[in-house]
């Protein structure tokens, strides 16, 4: 029910379209131009898919802002509160939703898959692979936008918010945040903060190598975002 | 425990946001068949104590009971007996009133047929045939209250919590409204929060005052007419007032700075 409502609520105004539009335009664009698909000369969508952790950066907060802001300023999270219904349930209902809505995103740039295998013979498998990664990983975006929407009315807030601690996931493996830990933190944290790192993760994915461990960070990681989500909730309502 | 009779009852029920006691000590019950108006100024309570009995806010202290369940230990329970209109009535403003209704009735369990089957007597007694597929957004104040109580009603409740269910309405729809809760009244306990005072003479077996967080009378209409002080008819009324407005006066300026 909730996941029906929610993935609709999407199409309800022009932004599902117009997201959709961004999304792909951007991912080919970067492809076929920053990263000079053709110029490669090589039958893999690498150059696609590097792009992703960036452009799920901005996209995935767009969507996932409204999940609990909007629900807050309209009111309409009294209705959901008092229904007897436990709140996990709308929150895994929610996040449902807009991980479908980001599967579907995924889904519109597949001719660029099927444009690869007629230039040339491609490893279909890591193709697979790697959107299977990306849609994990956008669902652990969407699940940290969900988890700081809950936290404010304002749709904007959340998703600046969502935006910089996404941008600290995805930078978590480069110098520029660990940098700024390793002077006072033992090297157990230095390395625990750097196996965070959304782009170390998802390069795994897309090299090929589709370990257990990257899965089960992504995996993990949501189920983790979500929990503190039904927490906010939750003192929301002692507050 | 409250006895069969009683739906819903509030215990010392006391609720602080940071250094604001906003609700103070508030202790009543309302039992089948009453309609009990919550009164009071601006800001005295009313919806907090309401989002605390409904099971959106959690009490700092003490509790609230819906049909014998705690609000707070058994949450679930509780919410299954009631049926709340929050203040403004909010709604998904994409959704058709149609779409809306299906979804609560879902929400609530009720199974598709059932859902069609009270739906269909809800669009009847509550009218709302005319905006069947019409958008919330779309919708008149009126019609969105209206749509607020159909919500509220969908699982024929044994308690419904209405606040300020005829805010904004126009005086045919506000007739209407209190037609309806009339109507409603017998098998349910019904607690309405208002500041329009005919309205409590219009519609409440009971009616409870509110200032401050704190109880200030909980009385039968009648009984708060008597607390009207005398009139003094040597000093000209220079803005007319009714009966029950000086009693409310009374009740909320000047108990309340006692």
């Amino acid at each position: 029910m909730i996941v029906r409502r929610e993935f609709a609520a999407y199409f309800a105004t022009p932004l599902a379209a117009v997201f959709l539009a961004v999304f792909v335009g951007v991912s080919a664009g970067m492809t076929f131009f920053v990263s000079g698909f053709f110029d490669r000369a090589q039958a893999d969508l690498s150059s696609f898919f590097t792009w992703q952790p960036w452009l799920f950066l901005v996209l995935m907060p767009a969507v996932g802002m409204r999940l609990w802001a909007e629900e807050r300023r309209l009111g309409t999270i009294e209705l959901l509160m008092t229904l007897p219904v436990q709140p996990w349930k709308f929150v895994f209902g929610k996040w449902l939703a807009a991980f479908a809505f980001a599967g579907l995103a995924l889904v519109f740039t597949m001719p660029l898959w099927i444009t690869v295998n007629m230039l040339g013979s491609p490893d279909n498998g890591v193709i697979l692979a790697s959107y299977l990664g990306a849609w994990l990983m956008a669902g652990a975006f969407l699940a940290i936008a969900s988890c700081i929407s809950a936290l404010t009315k304002n749709q904007v807030l959340a998703f600046i918010g969502a935006v910089i601690a996404g941008f600290l996931f995805v930078m978590a493996g480069f110098d520029l945040v660990l940098a700024a830990v390793r002077p006072w933190a033992p090297d157990v944290i230095v390395q625990a903060i750097a196996s965070m790192s959304f782009i170390g993760h998802f390069q795994r994915i897309t090299d090929g190598v589709f370990e257990a461990s990257a899965l089960v960070f992504f995996i993990s990681l949501i189920a983790f975002a979500l929990w503190l989500n039904v927490q906010i909730l939750d003192a929301r309502k002692a507050a | 425990m409250p006895n069969g009779l009683t739906l819903v009852e509030t215990r010392a029920l006391t609720k602080k946001f940071g250094s604001v006691t906003a609700v103070d000590g508030i202790e009543f019950s309302v039992g089948r068949g009453e309609v009990v108006g919550f009164l009071g100024p601006n800001g005295a309570g009313k919806s907090t104590t309401m989002k605390i009995i409904a099971g959106f806010l959690e009490p700092t202290s003490g509790s609230a009971f819906v049909a014998g369940h705690d609000s707070r230990k058994d949450p679930i329970a509780a919410r299954r007996h009631l049926g709340y209109l929050p203040e403004g009535a909010p709604a998904y403003p994409d959704m058709t009133v149609a779409d809306f209704l299906a979804f609560v009735a879902g929400m609530r369990g009720l199974s598709p047929k059932e859902a069609n089957r009270r739906i269909a007597e809800l669009v009847e007694s509550i009218d709302l045939a005319e905006v069947w597929d019409r958008r919330i957004e779309a919708l008149s104040k009126g019609y969105k209250r209206r749509v607020g109580i159909a919500q509220a009603l969908v699982h024929d409740p044994d308690v419904l919590i209405l606040d300020e269910p005829t805010d904004g309405l126009d005086p045919n729809q506000k007739h209407e409204m209190r037609a309806l809760i009339r109507a409603l009244a017998p098998s349910k306990a019904i607690i309405v929060s208002t500041h329009i005072l005919e309205e409590v003479e219009a519609i409440c077996t009971r009616a409870i005052v509110i200032a401050h967080g704190r109880m200030l009378a909980d009385a039968t209409p009648a009984q708060l007419l008597a607390m009207a002080p005398p009139r003094d008819p040597n000093v000209p009324q220079l803005v007319r007032t009714t009966p029950l407005e000086d009693a409310f006066r009374h009740i909320t300026l000047e108990q309340a700075g006692v």
